[in-house]
Formats: C-alpha cells, structure tokens, sequence
C-alpha cells in the first residue's frame, strides 16, 4: 500500500449544497475531470456514520488521496481530521454558496456560474490532492532534552532552576566569575507582591516593603543543583545545528582576550536571557554625572545601599551622612536628544521608590524627593508599593529637572509641572534614574545588509552599522548571520501581541530585558515563560513537528540539487533563518529550524523547493485546472491567492455573514486558492495563470510594514518585493498592469476581501477580457 | 453524557480567554493532556470582543484564528465550553475537579448553518456586545465563534421559538431536553485563569455611568469601533446616534482610587490611546479629543505609542482626575474638574465621555476551592521567586495581576511550565 495511490473523494450535500448545486455534476467532474475512481455523496459528511464511512474505506480500500468537498477548510476540522492520508478540501460552502447570491429558489438566475464555481473548486481540489503525500517526520533529529541558558544574571538563573524543575538538564553559560549578572549589587528588590487580603481597603498596614533580592539564594541553589551544569568567566563562542541537536562551543576567558575552549555541548534548546546593560550617565552632562561623585545612577546607588548594609548611605564626595536626595526620573530617557534612549525603561519608577525608602528606612528625617514626569507603577504590587512610598513620606513631586549644579552641595533645577513654574531643589545626593539597554549581540539584517547591499555606498552604510555593533552573545553558525533579529531599539524578536514567544530563530528564546526593558518580577515569569517554550521546542524537534504557528506540521522543504542554480535566494529570504549553505553552496535546509511558511518555496526562480503537501505543483496544478471558457463567452476567471490566516478567514467571515443576511457577495468569476503565507508564491503561479488566460490575479497577504501583522514575520513584505516585478512578466506577455493587484488584508476585512475581487473583475471588465484563452 | 478522558497527569485549565488558551495549548504542545474549562460558549475570552491591540493596532481575530487552529488540531486538548469549576479537591499531583456544565441545547451535530437562527423570533440583549445590539435566542455567540455551534438561549426553552429551531435543525443538532450536568474527573495540576470583568461603572457615581446615556465605558467602546460590532463601527452617541467627535476619555475609572478598586488597572491608558486613534481615524480633523489622566502609564516600549498619539493634533492630555460628568440640556455630557498642571478650573462639553474602566479579577476571594494566597485587590499571588505555595494550583493572566495581553501571554506560558513540573515532578520524569 505504501507506495500505490489511491484516491478516494466525498461530497457533502449539506448545508444546502445539494439544493443549490446539481451534486451529480459535482460527482461527475470529480470522476472526469478530477479523474477520481470513487466518488461518493452524502447528505452530512461531518456526521459520524459519515466520518465512519470514510474511516472505512481508508482502512479497507487502502485509500491514501482523500478529496472532501464541503465546507471551509477551516469548518469542522476535527471531524475531517485524518492524518494518515493526503487531503485537499473544496470549499463548497463558504466559497461557494454561501457567498453567491441566489435570485429565487425556483429559478435561480445564477445556478450556471454557481455551478461552473463549484465544478471548479472540485477540479481543483482533485488536482491538488493528486500532488500531494500524507507528510512524516524526518527522524533528522532525536529528543534532546538539554537547554543552554545564556546569561548568569536573575533571568538566566530562573529559566535553569525552571527547567531543572521541569526535568531538564541545563547548561549555564555566564560571562562573569560568579553568578548574579548585571542584578548582583542589587541591595533589594522592588516587591512582587500586593497587599495581603486581610489588609483592610481604606488603611494601608502591611504595604508592601523591599524585599531581599533573592540572588544569592537562587546561585545557592544551581550551586547544588545537579540537573545544572554552570560554566562561569564562559561565552559561547559557536553555535550550530538546530532545535533538538545544536551544537554549542563554550569557552573560557583565559588572560584577557584569548578564549579557550572549553567544551562542546550538545543541546536541543536556547534560552538567551542576556538581560541589560545599564545606560551610560556619561551622556548625562547636564545632570553633572562625572563632575561630582554625588550624581550617581540607581545602579550606583543600590552598591552604595549593600555597602551600608542597612546603616547610613554615606556621600561618596565626602562620606557625610545623606540628609536629602533627589531622584530624576527618566533620566536620558523617553527622549530624543542623540544619545538618549527613547522608550521608557519601565523599571526605574519602582527602582527609585525603592531607593528613597532606603534612605527612610534608616532615616525617616532624611528628604527624599522623586521628580517625575509620569509615575509609571502599574498592577496591584506597582500601585501598593508607590502607596507604602507615600506612607514613608516619600515626596513626588511633578516636574522635569533641566540640570544639576554642583557647587558645594547639589542643586536640582527643574520646572514643577503642578505649580506650572522654574525652582529648584538642594541635596546631598543626586540619583538619576538611568534606563536599561538591551545586551544584544549584532543584528542578523545588518549583517546580511551589506551582503546585499545594491551599490558600494550602500555597503559602506551597512558595514559602519555593522563595526559599530556589540559583540556576538550567540555566535551562531548561521548563513543569515550570529544572533537574534531585532526589533525597534535593539530589544531582540517577538513583535507579536498575542505569541510573545515567537521567535525569529526558531528552538532559541530570548527572556527577561533583553527582549524587552522590565523589572525582576517580570523577567522572573518571563523565564519561565522562555523555558516553556524551549521544552516544547525540543519536544517537537524529537518529533520533526513544526512549532508556532504551523504547530505539529510534519512537512518541511525539500529540493532538487540537479535543478539548483545556487541563487542563494531561499537562504536570504527565509524569514526564521532555518537554510544554510552547504561547502558547495546548495542551499543547507535544516527542518526543525524550518517552520513551513514556504517563503523558500516562492523565492526558488527554478522551482526546485517543495513540501510533501505544499508545492509549486499542489496549487500549480489546482490553478491549470480551472477550466477557462473561451474569450467569446464573457466569463473571465479571476485568480485570488489569499494568505490563509487572515484573508481567506475574512472570506470566510464574509460568506458566514452573507447566509446570516449580510449583502455580501463574490463575483462568481473568481477562484480562490489558500496559500501558507504570501511569501510562498512562487512567480511561476502567475506567469502559469496569466499564460493559461485567468484575467486578473489578486494576491492578499498581511500587513507588511514595522506593525508587521504577518504570522511569518516577512513573508508577505518579501511577497510584496518579489511582486514587485511582476509588471515585467505583464509587459512581455503585452498585457495591462491592472491585471495583477497585491493587497494587504486583515481578518477583520470581512467586506474588503470579497470586494477587492470583486473590483479586479470590474476592471477586466473596462479592459478586456485575457488574450491568452486557448 | 458527557465524558471527559482525564488522568492524575492531566493539566486542568480554568477559563478560556487569551491566557487560558495560551496556558491550554502550551501544555498540549508540549505532549500533555489539557482539560480546558470554559464559562462563556466560546473561546477566546475578552479578547475576543477588542476591535484592536495596542501598540501595534492590529486585531486579535487575527491571533485569535491561529489559536483557534492550534485547538482544533491538537489531539491532547479536550475543551469544555458553558463549563465552571465548581470545586477542586485532594492535592498536588492528585485533584478531582467537579465542573458544572450548562445545557447548550444544541449537540455537535451542529454545522452552523443558520437555519435555526431564521427560524426564531425572540431577541434578546447580546452580550458579546456588551448589550449594545441584540441577538436571537438561537445564536452564534459572535462571527468568529469557536466552537462553531450554535447556542439556544435558555429563555426560549418551552416556548415555541425551541419548537422552531428544532424543526429548522436537519441534522438533528438541537436537543432539548439536554439539561445541566456535573461532572467529576482527576487532573494532577491547575492552571487558574479566569481574567477580568470591567469594573461596574455605575458604582463611580460622579461620572453618571447609570445616569447619562452618552457616558460609556472603554469596552463598549471598542465594540463600538468594531465594524463587525451593533453600530457596523460607526463612532455614535447612544442618546441619539449622532455622530461623536469630541470625545473625553476618563482615565482610572475605577482604578488606583480608595473608593473603588485600589489598583492601577495597567491597560486603561494604553486602551484610551488606542482609541484616540479609533476616533482620529474617523472623524480626521474633526475629531476633538481630551484625555483627562493622572499619570499616562505607557509603560516600557509602549511609549512609542504615546509619543505618536500625542503627536496628532486633535488630542489633548489634560492632567486631571475630573470630579464630574454632568449632561447638559441637549444630553451632551460635561466634565469638570481641576487641571492639575497650572490648578485650572475646567468644564469641557464633549458629544461623548468613555470611562477608562478598570479591571476588576474574576477570582471569588470568599470562595476559591483551594487555599491559596489572594491580595486585598483579589489577585492570586505567586509564592516566593516566582515558585508557588499552593501545591499544584497556579494563576496565569489578569487572574495574578492586571495586565496586558502580552503580559498575560508571557504570563499563562509560565503557568504551563509550572504545571508541567507538578506533573512531571508528580510523574517521576527525568531528564
């Protein structure tokens, strides 16, 4: 049975499929056409006899090629769930009826083109399910349960306890002699915790207070932790592989700048929790941070705070018992000055709340005022804690200090934001809320920048950028460059709301600030976070299963080295990094790096790249197979690709909407084929369509721009490029621009989807049918 | 019956909004078995009735759909909907839950495809919409409902729009005499994620919530914006469904205040931003808009946001926690108040006012099956380190505190692990 088809198609006659369509016809196209040998019918195939039915013939007739015609795709999944076979879906119902207007139910104006739709849909689904094959795992990796935590600091140290924890080996990889990072000289920590129920709601006993930072007492347990192997004063100096069998080079600083190395680990997941790196007051002239010793960071501060462990904070200048200290808040931040950091560093409220209660703790007469602009203390611990501030007498005061001057003491100038006037303040100390900066290594596109750079003064910007980056924290051997891609600012990947996870280099995580300027208590859960999604990596990976968003996938790309120009196109444009180059240049495709959006696939000029189910043929085929009546009949067909997370659910909605009532419709000359991402449209589909006489092609793929919404990062915005040229192909065919159209589309553009079809067969109707019908 | 396959290695999941789907699908990607329990017909929670995200304006149908995907695929996922926990009892590693499950009136049969609908008369008050629109008492909770299957509303049950339905169902879809049922079944961890409820609004009684019509809060308004919502997302005043332009946006509604709820809600100030854009991108250079704030919580990376909302023209921030909304003669809502930055007295007339409401913890305080550690604001807390001290039960989302959804996210992966270690701890899995 394995290796003979057989195939094996279902009409379902439900939902009024059968009273708006001639399903005899269907069959009969299925059997023609379709060349389907068995063709059955029935009359609510999501039923359970009917599934049955279906379970049957699988098991009995050896059926391996499945063809359901019924509803959406995306409509009653669990039912037609059968993972042993190849299966393609006509989409009847949503597609279909649903979405074409009958004119009455005795005669209906429309029934031909419905029914030429619905024929259509049905070739289609035949055609593609004859190019495709039930997908398996590789076996390219086994299960490796080991994770390699980079960073010693709270976040590294958290993900290891985790997911020891959890019952997974760890190493963790440090830069420093001793663990705890860039949070060691932390004196306290900003508390997690909220006022206990039992305190009553209108007196605040038993606020919050700072609490022990915990640091030592979580090396203390990695110390004896034996599931955690820790390699300190370490780097990974190489990184290769993939989720479920990287390969990691750790070595050791050895008298300066030589490292050695120490080791070779293998593991199968990455947790990179590189935390932060404390901005650089020296930026900060005008608060005199470097004239006087008395303008510290809060950084600074919580080193003086564990020296005087409890007792008085001394001055550094002179070591005179502080009387009164002054807080700025976003110091060089939320700012656009050159050299200030423009976003909020999030923490530096509650940090300086904290170190004023320092101050009160050991000298309730002591000032301590804290000017800010927004006091940014969010959730229930934020607002107590800012409360058991207030009740320490601690002052805030609304302003924005424009310098401070140091002659003798500290004078703090700044405009009061309430009493809308210029004063100033005297203190002993000044301490200024200084932001974090992510510690990332180089960014991968600025390094693939310069490689692709277009002219030599392109490439000179991108290698400037590029020198002036920091030092690579993960070294990967990777052809799209060393380390995480980032975002806005240099935090590192996920630029999704709702997959916090998502990362760029699929099987790494990053955690904790590096990802994203936050205090301990959130890179505390994000580690945790992080090392749920690096054990679900390495399980998958054991699996050869796709993660997000394609979770459990078991195809991956595979292609034909005869056929390979070595372009280079699929490793520069996979949008997760997942192809290398192998010593001779063919592309190096790495599966559970790979998570099947099939960008790779549509950038092949050679169309050599393909998924066991996903292929240049799988919709190559399904668009050949439409039948193109001849110019004279006046019925254009109209090629719709739509992204299938969000412009073929909009046409879903739309249809849904339309049997509710909606005044909705498609025109019945389009047909719409689901594809992965746009970023996995190969030209080769348009050229085929517009050779074979389709007479308008419109391609909807997500939002592209830094508000990205598409689920494969670049996908649609690499489509949109490689469209970009499609006028070429229009112009030596001699045909009108206007015949292709690339749009953005949400999943909200229920009324947009179908109307921007819609409109595509206006214009073919100003400018004329295709020439190219045969 | 209902049957529910479950063993003492089985991650029970409470509440199916954005963190409890994420917590679910998490765990059941990670090869465990998942119960997930969900109140509502559906899932996806309040998410699910935002028009939009900040910061990055785009729509959590969007994600919606991959997380509805990721449950219709996963064998290891078994989802309950109309289902409460109604007790949990022994001890980490080994719980029996008992959850109640609510009659749907329509079986799995259900293809949804509509006929019951036409075929019932009665409306009722849609709550997806927050009571803004009606629906029928034989309905799709909303566009994007998952699972995909009806709902009878219990009030048509023995009257004749039942009889209709039924006789409208050709598949045999909808049974009537399906009535509540309780089931118990082991788990070994839990994962409590029942999110919020908006603070109720009528309890601030200066801003008129009860009073005034054209005062509403944050969430109607984004069913408001939403161009699948009651108004087709025309920005409207309830009163006389005038166009509303000039808009107030009161900040800590019900947040950060002794009176009301003593925590700062996080989401209200990023919300009212976002909404600023929604009335901005209605109404252009006509819009005129006032968020009236105390302090503006755009948090880390999130300031990008505001610097780009403050950047349109037609916003302005007035640093104030007004003392009262009052309707004019012409039902126009007035805000008084003293703007802090100057102590200047104001009473702006605007067509609309939207409470920025805050959020309240759907977790019952007096009554939680399991002892656990509540704050007094009725978040469940976490123990030290982020390690828990309630056995094998643990929050995740706006259950622990008030957060976004990122957070919320971020938030319920972190209780999947913890779960996973109950069990794998429980289990004697080694590495």
């Amino acid at each position: 049975m394995a290796d003979e088809k057989k195939f094996a198609g279902y009409i379902c006659t439900g939902c009024g499929i059968g009273e708006r369509l001639d399903a005899g016809q269907l069959e009969t196209t299925a059997k023609q056409d379709g060349k389907l040998a068995e063709v059955k019918q029935h009359q609510m195939l999501c039923s359970k006899e009917a599934v049955r039915m279906i379970r049957d013939d699988i098991a009995n007739q050896g059926i391996t090629h499945l063809m359901i015609a019924a509803c959406s795709r995306r409509a009653k999944v669990e039912a037609f769930n059968f993972p042993e076979v190849a299966l393609s879906r006509a989409n009847l119902r949503e597609g279909v009826i649903w979405l074409r207007p009958q004119t009455s139910e005795e005669h209906d104006d429309n029934q031909e083109t419905t029914q030429e739709m619905a024929d259509d849909y049905i070739r289609m689904a035949c055609a593609e399910v004859k190019y495709m094959t039930a997908p398996a795992a590789s076996g390219e990796q086994a299960l490796n349960k080991t994770l390699l935590v980079v960073g010693g600091g709270v976040t590294g140290m958290t993900a290891a306890v985790e997911a020891a924890t959890a019952g997974y080996p760890v190493h963790l990889v440090a830069e420093e002699a001793k663990l705890g990072g860039v949070w060691t000289d932390l004196y306290q920590r900003v508390p997690f915790r909220a006022a206990a129920k039992d305190v009553p709601h209108g007196r605040d006993l038993d606020l919050p207070q700072p609490e022990d930072p915990g640091i030592e007492a979580l090396a203390a347990e990695i110390e004896t932790n034996d599931k955690i192997s820790v390699h300190l004063n370490a780097k990974v100096t190489k990184t290769s592989g993939a989720p479920g069998r990287f390969s990691v080079d750790i070595g050791t600083e050895s008298g300066g700048a030589t490292t050695e190395n120490v080791g070779t680990e293998n593991v199968g997941a990455i947790i990179q929790a590189s935390d932060y790196k404390p901005f650089d007051a020296n930026r900060l002239p005008e608060f005199a941070y470097g004239k006087t010793p008395d303008v510290v960071t809060g950084f600074e501060l919580e080193k003086l705070a564990k020296e005087a462990a409890g007792g008085p904070i001394k001055r550094p200048s002179d070591g005179k018992e502080i009387q009164s200290v002054a807080f700025i808040q976003c110091a060089g931040q939320r700012s656009e000055k050159e050299g200030h950091l423009p976003y909020c560093s999030g923490f530096c409220c509650t940090e300086s709340i904290k170190q004023a209660m320092y101050f009160k703790a050991q000298n309730a007469d002591c000032d301590a005022t804290i000017l800010f602009d927004d006091l940014r203390t969010p959730g229930a611990a934020g607002e107590d804690f800012y409360r058991s501030a207030q009740q320490a007498m601690v002052t805030f005061s609304k302003g924005k200090a424009s310098e401070v001057a140091a002659n003798g003491g500290l004078k703090v100038k700044f405009k009061d934001l309430i009493l809308d006037e210029d004063t100033e303040l005297d203190c002993d100390l000044v301490v200024l809320a200084t932001g974090q900066v992510p510690n990332v290594g180089p960014d991968p596109y600025a390094q693939l920048a310069v490689e692709e750079a277009e002219d030599e003064e392109e490439k000179a910007k991108a290698q400037a950028i590029l020198e002036n980056a920091p030092p690579s924290i993960l070294n990967l051997d990777y052809r799209q460059g060393t380390d995480l891609p980032q975002l806005k600012h240099g935090f590192v990947d996920s630029h999704f709301i709702c997959f916090p996870y998502e990362t760029r280099r699929t099987g790494i995580y990053a955690a904790g600030p590096v990802r994203r300027p936050m205090d301990m208590k959130q890179a505390v859960e994000d580690a945790a976070g992080a090392t749920m999604k690096a054990i679900q990596a390495v399980e998958n990976a054991g699996q050869g299963r796709a993660v997000h968003p394609r979770v459990g996938d078991l195809s991956y790309p595979s292609f034909r080295k005869e056929g390979c120009t070595q372009c280079k196109r699929c490793t520069v444009e996979c949008p997760f990094g997942a192809i290398n180059e192998d010593e001779e240049k063919y592309p190096l495709f790495n599966e559970s790096r790979c998570r099947r959006c099939g960008t790779c696939m549509g950038a092949c000029p050679v169309r050599v790249i393909s998924f066991e189910n996903y292929s240049i043929d799988t919709v190559g085929q399904q668009l050949k197979n439409v039948e193109i009546p001849d110019e004279f009949e006046e019925k254009p067909r109209i090629l719709a690709l739509a992204c299938e997370n969000d412009a073929y659910p909009a046409l879903d909605m739309a249809a849904q909407a339309a049997n509710s009532g909606a005044e909705l419709e498609l025109t019945p000359w389009a047909r719409v084929i689901p594809v992965r991402c746009l970023g996995s449209v190969s030209l080769s589909w348009i050229t085929d369509a517009l050779n074979s006489g389709y007479d308008g092609i419109v391609l909807m793929g997500c939002r592209r721009d830094d508000d990205y919404q598409c689920h494969f990062v670049r996908g649609s915005a690499i489509a949109a490029e490689r469209l970009s040229k499609v006028g070429d192909t229009l112009q030596s065919l001699n045909l009108e621009p206007e015949r292709v159209a690339v749009y953005e589309v949400a999943i909200t553009d229920t009324k947009r989807a179908p109307q921007l079809i819609n409109d595509m067969a206006e214009t073919v109707e100003k400018i004329g049918m295709s020439p190219f019908k045969f | 019956m209902t049957e529910v396959v479950a063993t003492n290695e089985t991650i029970l999941v409470v509440g199916g909004g954005i963190s409890g789907m994420t917590a679910a699908l998490e765990a059941a990607e990670t090869g465990k078995q998942v119960v997930l329990v969900e109140k509502r017909p559906y899932l996806g929670g309040r998410v699910s009735q935002l028009y939009k995200y900040f910061p990055k304006l785009c729509f959590p149908t969007c994600g919606l759909e991959i997380n509805q995907r990721r449950a219709k695929m996963n064998p290891n996922l078994r989802v309950l909907t109309m289902a409460e926990v109604t007790d949990i009892k022994g001890e980490k590693g080994n719980y029996t839950a008992s959850v109640k499950l609510s009659p749907r009136y329509i079986n799995e049969n259900c293809t949804a495809c509509g006929e019951c609908e036409k075929a019932v008369a009665a409306e009722f008050d849609d709550e997806y919409n927050y009571g803004l629109g009606k629906r029928k008492g034989a309905y799709l909770p909303y566009h994007m409902a998952h699972p995909q299957r009806y709902v009878l509303d219990p009030a048509i049950i023995g009257t004749d729009d039942a009889q209709k339905a039924k006789d409208a169902c050709k598949y045999d879809a909808v049974d009537l005499g399906m009535t509540e049922e309780t089931l118990d079944f082991p788990c070994g961890a839990v994962i409590w994620a029942t999110g919020w409820r908006p603070y109720d609004a009528a309890k601030i009684q200066p801003y008129g919530y009860d009073r005034i019509a054209n005062v509403i809060t944050s969430v109607e308004f984004e069913r408001m914006a939403d161009p699948s919502g009651p108004t087709g997302g025309k920005l409207v005043r309830p009163s006389d469904g005038k166009e509303a332009k000039k808009v107030a946006f009161i900040q800590c509604a019900g947040s950060r205040d002794r009176n009301y709820l003593l925590h700062c809600s996080r989401i209200c100030c990023m919300a009212s931003l976002k909404q600023c854009t929604y009335v901005s991108d209605a109404y252009g250079e006509d819009a005129d808009i006032s968020v009236y704030y105390i302090d503006i919580r755009a948090i880390d990376r999130f300031e990008d946001f505001y610097q780009k909302v403050k950047g349109i023209e037609q916003v302005k921030f007035i640093k104030s926690k007004p003392a009262a909304v009052v309707a004019d003669k012409d039902g126009n809502p007035v805000v008084h108040g003293v703007d802090t930055e100057g102590y200047k007295r104001f009473e702006d007339t605007h067509d609309l006012v939207v409470l920025a409401i805050g959020m309240e913890p759907s977790v019952d305080q007096d009554d939680f099956p399991v002892d656990i550690r509540i704050n007094r604001e009725g978040f469940i807390e976490a123990g030290p380190q982020g390690a828990n001290d309630h056995g094998g039960v643990f929050a995740a989302g706006c259950a622990s505190d008030a957060l976004d959804v990122n957070r919320a996210v971020q938030h319920a992966t972190g209780a999947a692990l913890r779960a996973i270690q109950t069990i794998n701890g429980a289990a004697g899995v080694e590495g």
